[in-house]
Order: C-alpha cells, then structure tokens, then sequence
C-alpha cells in the first residue's frame, strides 16, 4: 500500500508489540493507517478524523496517543504498544477488569479505553472516580454510559495494573 | 477467560445469572473482525465525491481526469450507474398517497441535501482514490434549499421534489375529543421541539464487496444482513441465491444501521463492474452528513383534564421532517410514536396527526426509540406543565392518571394493550433510591433562601412499546415485512450445541444471553454453547436486531427451537430406553422412564444415537436439531419510573444532574449484567439529547456538525453516576421478558428537561428547547428575569434554518 510515489516515501523503523518492522513509507501515512494495513495490526480501529474520539488510542513509548494523530514518520524509532500486545501474558489486568465489570458492549472503542486508561493509572496509580472520567475524557464509547468503564478501571487500579 | 461474577443468591438456572459475556475476548485483545479489517486478493478502495450543494440541478460529471491519476482503476459518475442503480427502498409506505419520490443509490440530475454521492473513484490504496476525488469535475446549477419544516408546506416555498414537500399526512382518533375538551377545567397547549440527532455509532460505516461469477459475498457494518440482502436482490435485480451478507463484527448501530444505504448498493454494483473486490470505509465527516439522523419534529400536544387533574383527552399535530429522501422506514418512525402520546394513562379520547414533510437535508430514520423518544418527551413534559399549574406534585398527578397494576391487560386509548406492568411499585422504588421527599425539601429551602443555584427534579413515568413486531400488526400499519424472528437448534454429535439467530448483535451481548436460555431450556452446559449470527449463509432466515426485539422475539424463537428439538429427543429415547415415549419424562437435560428416573437417556447421548442413526425406529428421521420461527402475539412494554435531581447555576445556566435513578421493569431478566449495561447506555444517549447533542445545518442548508468536535458525545466526565433499580411484572411470554435496548433513552431525555424546569419554574420557565445547553439556560433565566437575553445567535438550532 502506499507505494504509488516512491521518490518521497521515507524509511522508518518502528518496533511495534515487540517486534521491529522496517517500511518505506509516506511521509503523510498516518500511524493508525501504517499499524493497520502495512503492519496488519487492525486491533487498532479508527473511530473519527479530528483526534476527537480516542477508538486509535496507542501507546507511544509508553505514552498514549491518538493514532489518527501522529504520522508514521514521526514514531521513526520509538516502541509502539497497541492492544494486541499489551498484556504480558493472557490478560493484562484492565483487559481483565473491562471483562469482569462488563465495562464493553459493541467493544469499538475498547482498545482504545484500555489504552488509555493503562496511561491513566501509570500517571496515577490510585484515581478516585472523578480523576477516571477526567482521565478518560478523550475516549468516546456510544454504548456503556461509561459507568462499567469507572468500575473497571476502578478495578484494575485496586489490583495494581501498574506494571 | 473463564471467571464468572458469582452473585449471593445467585438462581440455580441460567436465567438470572449474571454471567460474563462469551464475546468479550476478542473485543479486548484486538481480535475482531470489523468490516474494514476484512481484505481480500486485489482489493480495491472506493472514494465518493459528494455535493456540497443542499439542493441543485447536476449540469456535468468529468472523471476523464481522475482516470489519469496514480493508481486509480476506474472512476464513475451517477449515468454510469443510472441503468441499473434503482431507488433505495422505502419499506413502510404509512399512506395510500403517499409521496416517495425516487431515490437514487448515486444522484444522476439533481442532489438534495448536502453529502449526497455525485460521483466515486476506485484506487489501488485509500489514499490514492481520496487524491483522484479532486480530479473530477462536476458542475452545479444551484436551486433553493428547504430547510424549515414549519414553513415548508407554506406556498411558494422552494419544492424539494417536483410532487411538493409534503409526503404524507397520517391521522388516528379514538374517542370524542370534541367532548373532552368542550367546557374541560383545565387545558394546556404547548410546542415542543425534538431536535435532529446524530446517531454516531463509534464504527463508521463499512463495505466490503466481492462478485466471483455472478456470485456476490458483502460484508457490511450493518445491523440488518437478513433485510438488507432481500432488499439488495429487488433494487438490483441480482438473484437472491446469489447474494450473501455478512454482518461481521459491528459496533454498535443504534438505529443507523438499520438501513439500505446508498454505498452498499453502489458496492455490489461496482464490484460486478470490475470484477474485482471493493471497500468503501466512511470517515467520521461524511457519516455525519450520510448516516441517517433521528428525531427532528415539531411537536404541538394539548391536553384537557379535570380540576383534579384527571385527564380527559389529549390532541397531538406533529410535523416530522424526512428530510430529502423517504428511507427504510423513515415515514414509519413518528408512527411508532403515534401510540405512546397516551403512555401508561387513561383518558376518554386522542387523537394524533402527522404530517411528513421533505427538506433538503440528510433523511431521517430509526435512532435509538425510533417516534417513543419524542413522543415520551411530549407527554411526560406535559404531565408536568399540567402538575404544575393544578399545583400538584408531579408524581401524583400521574398516579391519578395511570393505570394501576390491577387493571392489567389494558387496552389504552391508542387501541394498544398492554399485557403487564406495575407503575405503583416502579415509582415507590425510585422514590425511595433518591430520597425524593428530602429532595423536595431541599429545593424548599434553596428557593426560599434564593440560592443562586437551584435544584429541581425530573419525573419521567414512562412505558414503550418494543419487540418489534406481530407480523399481522405490520400490515395493518402498510409495513413492508414481517416481524417474527427464526432460530435454529444444531445438537452435534458430540454433545455440544450450535444456536442459529436470526437476530443479529452488534454489541447487545446474543452470544451470552443467549447461550443462557438455551441451557436452561435443554439442560445443557452454558459452556457448551455457541450462538451463531450476522451471515445469510449460516443464519439464513432473520428479521435481525433493532426495536428491542431481540429477546422477546428472537428468545422466543430459542424457546419454540428448544421444544421441537426435546419432542425430537423423546421419540429416539424412547427406542433407545425401549419404552413408549408416552412413559418418558423431560427434565432439563434428559428424558427419563417414569417411575424409573435412573433410566434415562441425555440430550447429547440421543444428539449421539440420532447421528449414529443405526437403531432407530421405522420412520425417525435421523436428528433432533430444530428450526422455529417465532411471531409475537404482542408488543413489549416495559416501563419504569425515572427520577433526575439536577442543579442548575442560574448565574450561569451550567446545569448538573446530581444523581439519576432508573427502576426498570422488564420482566423477567435473563443476564442482569447486560441489562444493566443496556440501561446505563441507553440513559447516556437520552441524556446526550438533553444536554449536548444536535445536529446543525446553516442558512445554505450546510451541515456544521460534520466532525465529534462540533456533535458533541458527551465523555465520562460530561454523565454522571447512575442508580439502577428493577421491579418484576413478567410479560405474558414464556419467558417473561420484555425488551430494554431503548428503554433507557426514551425515560431519560424527559426527566432531565423536567428537572430543568422544576428548578426554574420559580422564574416562570415553562420551557427551555433541547439540547439545554449552558448559553440556553442563561438566556431563559435572563428573559424570564425581564433582563435582555441579547441575540440568539444559535437561533437556526431551534428550528432548522432561520
């Protein structure tokens, strides 16, 4: 994909989910749009144009961002952790929690949620449930109401999903 | 992933249990199967060009210059597809006379609302047919756009088609209104409007489409595979054995995707052009524009009643905007409205009229409550307004209205009856959880005390119909469909168990309920269950998901399935325990000899004989699976009694629900774990039309709210915490159940508006027009405080364009 113009496409390394990946690429190809159809990592799905709805949420170099929002150019060099390679192990405590409190329906917006709540609680570790809604105001779900999403967070905070 | 929530108390049965949902896995690890992660050899990638036109004449197409651009395959305006395109299909025709002006899949000579497709490129990659969209030249001879309901029927009015603006006018009455109002104590008239909404499920839309030989496979982010399929082979002639639909994984619908929509059609048909596989993956902008809208009426509602407040009739004249087109069931959704105006009371008389009206603006159609919502909000606004000027609380003026539980079934004065409820029991509950007495005192004090901020509550009685539908209902209503719902029983030889829906999920959590009523009814573990959905290859029968119809149709279904498949086992077990089969008994799981009950034979040990089929007796037919196609006798009603504590800031019209109880009654519940997640989801919705949402268009008929920065969703830091109660009045079905997919929207939109309102009424607020933003709620106080409200710069949000 993406090969149609190929004295401006640019090389980058990105290690994504623990492994590295070597691409050619345009300098306008979105991160969500690389991890998704060059890298085949479509756990990441895409919810809006304009950064507002948090469905691409990543994780950064440990930081979350919207994927929709960076350019596959500028990840050139970092570490790049989506869903799919969150846990370490079965489950990552969240991905648990969000199971046990029901806390997904239709699940588009999960991964994304999961993220960045897991960048949540490593700013801080124990939010009350005020600091969970503030935190997560840049991740949009249409079906849960978000009160399955506190209560999982919530969780997943008690059983120190830190790690 | 096998923890399961153990509830205390917990009932032995499936039913009831709170179990975790089977299809949670895949949703959170990334391993799903959304339509636009499906790819195939040599797919290609469409791009629409749509008009930024509300209404104009299509003077010329041009692709020749995209068609020289990298990558790009091939590139069609509407005259390449008017041969063979058809109309989109309109399946609830309410009138005789009705108008349903032709709607073509592409616009070939004119548009009629903003978005509409004008023309498509096919790219080797998305970004390349983006690019070639530039390249097309169309021109336009701009007409006037339609964008006011209310003046759109006046004459001399811009027409969106050439038979006139309006559609159709639909009329019901039962009783002598004239006698009810004549002389009636009280009357009060109010206009009330329901502002358009954006459905915005978090999945844009999505399709893929291959053609091999004639054959065509479509995967669509579609809540109706089984509908859509059918109405794909009559808009486009393709034979309906030749067309699959797959529904893979969808997120979320809401009503918006319960549509034949222009770009699937348009998909098949360009896959068949090129004989090469096509995805078109919407952006959020452009579904915001060509996703279906909700709501969007004008609603005048005038009762009468007695001095003590006891109602003696209600009139209600709707205006409902179709906007420019009449989709699936556009003209239908008002209607469903059209029965609920009465909601859970009694009077001697009612009548109700709707007009539909064309704009030149994205149709409208089903979003969450489809016509309940709007006619919820419309009664329950006014059984405040009628409590508030008898001086009465607003509770009790409903209980002096509503049926009590005793007079249960109930033919209302909308010819409805309702089979079950307990209204006393649900508002006793919800009383309790939010301590409404002391509420009550509370805003005593705040008002006496001239508290800058004020604290009202919401009252919402509410009941709806759902379970969409007893087929014969349907067409008494001019709809286009049947509304039963098939399910099939696969017992495999090894004991486990495959359940076929016709009632395909997208979020609603099937896999899991419905795993648990299949266990309970043929004793089988809950683990050795798979529910099949959403590909007319497996589940070829359905009527799908939408109208809370799910469980109480599709369940049933489950139940009738589940019958057939155990009198199936009795005759095999009978050969098998060499007994009649008069002398067996069932017990979830078994037939047994009675009188002997160790002498029996499992469900899976007879699944096994039958497949063996070595010793069966003379005409058996060698299995148990079963089919059944379930059709309700009834809608569903559930009902509930929703209780909203809100605080406004009058000195900045900042309004804050402080605590929201919900007591639903469903009747019986399956899972209460989804139930609850449906009712939080549903309150979420009906409490974003209160405060946040609406769907904007300009003075040239432009849609504003085109990106999630603009239609504002609220996020967890915009809702509050919810309290969720449940009293039990089991629907006459097997299974007790009623619906709760809607439930929740339709309850709440009312009871946070009222809140506003009781906080306000002090000021003489009688109204303030949804969404009740800050700058809204500071304008009312200012006007009602005789100050100047300065200019209403958002005055095109009350009405369409100004």
């Amino acid at each position: 994909m993406f090969s149609n113009v190929g004295d401006r496409m640019t090389e980058i390394t990105v290690t994504v989910d623990g492994v590295k990946y070597a691409d050619h690429v345009e300098p306008r190809l979105l991160l969500v749009h690389y991890l998704r159809e060059v890298v085949g990592k479509t756990g990441t799905p895409i919810g809006c144009d304009t950064s507002n709805c948090g469905a691409c949420t990543v994780l950064l170099d440990g930081q979350s961002v919207k994927s929709c929002a960076v350019l596959a150019v500028q990840a050139d060099g970092a570490q790049v952790t989506t869903i799919e390679g969150l846990a370490d192990g079965d489950l990552h405590p969240l991905q648990r929690a969000f199971h046990e409190e029901h806390a997904l329906q239709c699940g588009y917006c999960t991964p994304g949620m999961i993220l960045a709540a897991a960048d949540l609680l490593r700013d801080n570790p124990h939010p009350d449930d005020r600091e969970i809604r503030e935190g997560l105001e840049g991740n949009l779900c249409r079906c849960t109401g978000y009160e399955n999403i506190v209560r999982a967070v919530r969780r997943a905070a008690a059983a120190g999903a830190v790690q | 992933m096998t923890a399961q929530a153990e509830v205390p108390g917990a009932p032995a049965g499936e039913l009831g249990r709170a179990r975790l949902r089977k299809e949670d896995y895949r949703l959170i690890t990334g391993q799903t199967n959304w339509t636009d992660n499906i790819t195939l050899p040599g797919l290609l990638h469409v791009a629409f060009l749509r008009s930024p036109y509300a209404h104009a004449r299509i003077t010329s197409v041009d692709v020749t210059a995209a068609l020289g651009e990298p990558g790009v395959i091939a590139a069609y305006g509407g005259a390449d597809f008017a041969a063979e395109q058809g109309s989109l299909p309109c399946a609830w025709p309410v009138t005789p006379d009705i108008v349903m002006p032709a709607h073509p899949p592409m616009a070939v000579d004119e548009v009629r609302y903003v978005g509409e497709a004008v023309a498509c490129v096919i790219a080797r990659d998305r970004y390349a047919a983006a690019d070639a969209l530039a390249a097309i030249e169309v021109t336009y001879e701009p007409l006037a756009p339609v964008l006011d309901i209310r003046t759109a029927l006046d004459e001399g009015s811009p027409k969106v088609h050439e038979a006139g603006n309006k559609s159709f006018e639909w009329v019901f009455a039962n009783g002598d209104l004239d006698a009810a109002f004549r002389d009636a104590p009280v009357v009060i008239e109010r206009d009330y409007r329901q502002q358009r909404l954006i459905p915005s499920a978090m999945e844009p839309r999505a399709v893929v489409c291959s053609c091999v030989g004639g054959e065509f496979t479509l995967w669509s982010a579609t809540q109706i595979p089984h509908v859509l399929r059918v109405m794909l082979a009559l808009v486009t002639g393709i034979p309906e054995q030749n067309l699959r639909v797959i529904a893979p994984d969808v997120g979320g619908g809401f009503g918006s995707k319960l549509q034949v929509t222009a770009e699937e059609v348009l998909a098949v048909l360009i896959a068949r052009k090129l004989g090469r596989p096509v995805k078109w993956t919407e952006s959020r902008s452009e579904g915001n524009m060509t996703v279906h809208h909700g709501r969007d009426q004008w609603q005048r509602i005038k009762i009468a009643a007695d001095a003590d407040g006891k109602i003696r009739g209600l009139d209600v004249d709707l205006l409902a905007d179709m906007g420019a087109y009449l989709m699936l069931v556009t003209p239908g959704v008002p209607l469903l409205g059209a029965f609920m105006f009465p909601a859970i009371y009694k009077m001697d008389a009612y009548a109700f009229r709707c007009t539909g009206v064309f704009t030149t603006k994205m149709p409208t159609d089903a979003y969450r409550g489809a016509g309940r919502p709007e006619a919820t909000f419309a009664i329950e606004r006014i059984m405040d307004e009628l409590a508030a000027h008898l001086d009465l609380d607003p509770l009790d003026v409903r209980e002096r209205n509503w049926i009590r539980h005793e007079e249960f079934p109930y033919t209302t004065i909308a010819g409805l009856t309702y089979d079950s409820g307990n209204y006393e029991a649900a508002t006793a509950r919800a009383r309790e959880l939010l301590g409404y007495d002391a509420l009550r005192q509370e805003q005593a004090e705040r008002r006496a005390s001239g508290d800058p901020v004020q604290v009202g509550i919401g009252v919402s009685t509410f009941t709806e119909m759902c379970g969409l539908a007893p087929s014969r209902v349907l067409g008494s209503l001019a709809y286009g469909a049947g509304g039963w719902e098939q399910a099939s029983i696969r017992m495999l030889p090894t004991g486990k168990v495959e359940v076929v829906t016709g009632s395909s999920a997208h979020g609603q959590g099937h896999e899991t309920a419905w795993s648990q009523i299949v266990a309970d009814q043929l004793g089988v573990p809950f683990e050795d269950i798979r529910v099949l959905h959403g590909d007319t290859q497996v589940s070829p029968k359905g009527m799908d998901t939408y109208g809370s119809r799910s469980l109480a149709v599709g369940g049933m279904a489950l139940v009738s399935a589940c019958d057939k498949v155990i009198e199936k086992a009795r005759a095999i077990a009978a050969s098998m325990l060499e007994v009649a089969a008069t002398d067996l008994d069932w017990t979830p799981g078994r037939w047994a000899v009675r009188g002997d009950p160790d002498k029996g034979a499992a469900i899976g040990e007879i699944a096994l004989a039958a497949f063996a089929a070595h010793n069966l007796p003379d005409g058996v037919e060698p299995t148990i699976d079963a089919d059944a196609t379930y059709d309700p006798d009834n809608f569903s009603f559930p009902h509930g009694t929703h209780l909203c504590a809100a605080e406004v800031d009058t000195e900045t019209g900042f309004v804050t629900i402080r605590s929201y109880v919900a007591v639903d009654d469903i009747g019986t519940v399956v899972n209460p774990l989804i139930v609850e997640g449906q009712v939080h989801g549903g309150l979420a919705q009906g409490i974003a039309q209160a405060l946040y949402e609406e769907a904007v268009y300009d003075d040239d008929g432009n849609l504003i709210t085109t990106t999630l920065a603009d239609y504002l969703i609220p996020s967890a830091a915009d809702l509050p915490s919810y309290v969720t109660g449940r009293t039990e009045s089991p629907a006459a079905n097997r299974l007790g159940v009623k619906g709760v997919g809607e439930a929740g929207t339709i309850a709440s939109t009312p009871a946070v508006v009222n809140a506003i309102i009781d906080a306000l009424r002090p000021l003489g607020i009688q109204d303030i027009t949804m969404p009740c933003t800050p700058e809204r709620v500071w304008r009312a106080i200012q006007a009602a405080r005789g100050g100047d409200q300065g200019s209403d710069s958002d005055a095109q949000q009350t009405g369409g364009a100004a």
